[in-house]
């Protein structure tokens, strides 16, 4: 594995591609406009330094593909209350430090020392499974189509055990809905999509043929190695070029046509899509998951203090919905690196490490502010 | 039947009869110090003469053992390369433990005597140490603070104000090794990563440099928290320059890019605790990597990049030949590794 990992990150092949599709750029003659959806690619191809290279020719402008950056106001508060309340809250990294109306899940975890940092859903049943006394572990759950099945798979093996002191907050959403909004808005006007290669894991590659059909545009999978990230740039320069509108597959060693059938079983028997909002893109239909009625007993939403917590507005001034929808860069912020920084994040985008304004802040802040 | 674990218990740190069979029977055996006594409240040490430079950090990383260290080897080396990177022979050292009740003496005894030999090999000795001991759940196993004392080479100007545009840095070893073997050696972590820390102590290597090199070195700095990225963030802002690094020269184990990768981190921002970053005169770059190679401690010296003109950035040109900032390091800090 490593062998081909190593492949997959050759500085000599990178150069080499990376001229060539330089040359197609050029040869195509006007400036294009790609959107990478997923946040992963948002920090891979800053961190190769792939955006600052091809800034002239194709810009690379972020979508709506970090489930922390879509949680609206609204879940982050409902949450922030459910760590304030008497039970273990767990989740992961990034959601700490995103602002609510009031605070946050870091400053609730220093209030009252009963938040913890997991990495994987399995840690939550674990802890679940310690407390004897029955002390309930509550699960904040956030993720795409990717960790939905890891999420259910706990979850039938919790009801298999009667552990019903680990409830899940399910703050989950689907890409492939939000997806349709944002490319039916008639604003976001785009050459070409980079569709992300762990949702298109779970969802096959098949499952993007609207993007064609609907929005018009070329699209590719793509996986998140400097070799992957330039053949997606280079699929698509390809389509742009001969004026071909189709879907291709530039991830075929982790993304199959059909996707993965058991993983999405697994979530369909544990949970099912319901209308939600999503920061930026409003309410989103079908674009998110919760608990179906047969694992109820695992819902922590009735344990959220609901009287007290409502759907908040967005922090004023922050721009975190429109850079969701490719409509702004972080630099067009005003906010960005003058109020908002990653210690004191006005925004999710600033917070989560995929988040466009986090990414731009890391690797392109002096560009941003000044460019 | 299975014998009982020794335990630290309150009274250990009562300062009456439980206390001195520790420090008599655990601490004493140790360090073999003809300069330590369990009676005295301080200690004399022969004259000092000579310019000396003193430095103090306290260790809590969890946990107390990880794969290439223990928070006694650390306590040792971090303070002896804190003096080696200001350029001072460290000789003296002081210890203050803190120790949780309920702790497993033979862990202790582990810690000591690694703390003990890691010391003796740079020839420091410990003059002066104490004990306290806090209730179950007040703190983590064992926290210990260090302070050393060392004496100025002579002839040796470490300081910021002499670095100008041309100078090279060099790295002495691979990057983010210690950040990544404590985070994934923690308990309950979901994977496993093949990676020992990097912990040593590096005043040897830096001696014979200094003496080969002497005046073509600059400036040194420690890179432990926030790794060498935030490092050469706060060289670059106090001079003021900007500093370029080439990204492929950078030493970082498959191991650890591969984990950090999958974690979303950057190798370039994990703790190290056996690596020193060094700052040279432009012709002196290859010279001083050659004086560091095959030391003890040193991994892998390289020049790593270059100072320009600038105001206080430090970028990374990628194999591809982008750039991206490195900025101070933001975020949540891993958890307790150092």
């Amino acid at each position: 594995m490593k062998g081909v990992l190593t492949r997959f990150s050759d500085p000599d092949l990178g150069r080499s591609v990376l001229a060539e599709i330089q040359g197609k750029a050029e040869a195509i003659g006007r400036p294009l406009t790609f959107m990478e959806v997923c946040g992963t690619h948002t920090a891979a191809y800053s961190f190769t330094g792939l955006r600052d290279v091809l800034d002239d020719a194709v810009r690379l402008r972020s979508g709506p593909g970090c489930p922390v950056c879509v949680t609206p106001p609204g879940d982050i508060d409902r949450m922030i209350a459910l760590a304030g309340g008497d039970h273990i809250t767990c989740t992961f990294g990034d959601m700490m430090d995103v602002p609510g109306s009031g605070s946050s899940l870091r400053k609730e975890r220093a209030r009252s020392g009963r938040v913890r940092i997991i990495y994987s859903p399995d840690e939550a049943l674990q802890l679940a499974r310690g407390h004897h006394d029955g002390e309930t572990v509550v699960l904040l759950s956030v993720g795409f189509e990717t960790t939905a099945p890891a999420v259910s798979s706990v979850l039938r093996r919790a009801a298999a055990e009667d552990r019903t002191n680990l409830r899940v907050f399910s703050a989950h959403r689907l890409l492939l809905p939000a997806l349709r909004v944002l490319l039916c808005d008639p604003e976001v006007n785009l050459d070409g999509l980079i569709l992300p290669g762990h949702v298109a894991a779970v969802l096959g590659r098949a499952a993007f043929e609207f993007v064609g059909a609907e929005a018009g545009i070329p699209a590719v999978v793509a996986g998140f190695e400097v070799i992957d990230l330039l053949c997606a740039l280079d699929c698509l320069l390809d389509m742009v070029g001969r004026g071909e509108v189709a879907v291709k597959n530039r991830y075929g060693r982790a993304v199959r046509e059909m996707g993965n059938p058991a993983a999405r079983g697994v979530t369909s028997r544990v949970f099912e899509q319901c209308d939600v909002q999503w920061r930026g893109l409003g309410t989103v239909r079908g674009g998110g998951l919760r608990l179906r009625e047969e694992f109820a007993a695992f819902d922590a939403a009735p344990l959220v203090p609901d009287d007290e917590v409502g759907d908040a507005d967005p922090p004023e001034q922050c721009r975190c919905g429109d850079i969701l929808r490719g409509q702004a860069e972080p630099g067009d912020c005003r906010l960005f690196a003058r109020i908002c920084n990653p210690l004191r994040p006005s925004g999710p985008c600033m917070v989560s490490r995929e988040g466009a304004c986090s990414t731009y802040y890391r690797h392109h802040r002096e560009e941003s502010l000044h460019g | 039947m299975v014998e009982e674990p020794e335990l630290v218990e309150m009274a250990h740190g009562d300062g009456g009869r439980a206390t001195r069979e520790l420090i008599d029977g655990l601490f004493m055996p140790a360090f073999e110090e003809e300069h330590l006594s369990a009676s005295d409240d301080a200690a004399p040490i022969a004259e000092l003469s000579g310019e000396w430079m003193v430095s103090t950090d306290t260790f809590v990383v969890s946990p107390s053992e990880f794969p290439g260290g223990d928070v006694g080897k650390l306590a040792v080396c971090g303070t002896v390369n804190d003096l080696a990177a200001c350029g001072a022979r460290p000789v003296f050292l002081t210890a203050g433990f803190v120790l949780e009740e309920g702790l497993s003496l033979q862990l202790l005894r582990r810690v000591v005597r690694s703390m003990a030999s890691t010391a003796s090999a740079d020839g420091v000795r410990l003059v002066a140490a104490d004990t306290k001991v806090v209730g179950r759940g007040s703190g983590d196993g064992v926290y210990i603070n260090t302070t050393g004392l060392g004496q100025t080479m002579p002839g040796v100007e470490l300081d910021a104000a002499r670095i100008v545009p041309g100078d090279r840095i060099i790295a002495t070893g691979y990057v983010g090794d210690h950040g990544m073997a404590v985070l994934t050696h923690r308990e309950g972590f979901p994977f496993s990563v093949p990676v020992t820390s990097d912990c040593a102590s590096l005043w040897p290597a830096v001696e014979t440099m200094l003496s080969d090199a002497g005046d073509a070195v600059k400036f040194m700095r420690d890179p432990t928290r926030g790794g060498i990225a935030t490092a050469l963030k706060e060289i670059a802002e106090q001079v003021p320059v900007d500093v370029i690094l080439k990204e492929e020269d950078i030493p970082v184990r498959d191991p650890v890019r591969s984990a950090a990768d999958m974690l979303g981190l950057d190798p370039l921002y994990l703790a190290n605790e056996g690596n020193l970053l060094i700052v040279v005169h432009e012709d002196a770059g290859e010279r001083v990597v050659s004086s560091l190679r095959s030391r003890r401690g040193v991994t892998a010296p390289r020049v790593i990049g270059e100072v320009v003109e600038g105001s206080g950035a430090v970028r990374a040109v990628t194999s591809l030949g982008g750039t991206r900032d490195l900025g101070l390091f933001a975020g949540d800090p891993l958890p307790r590794i150092c």
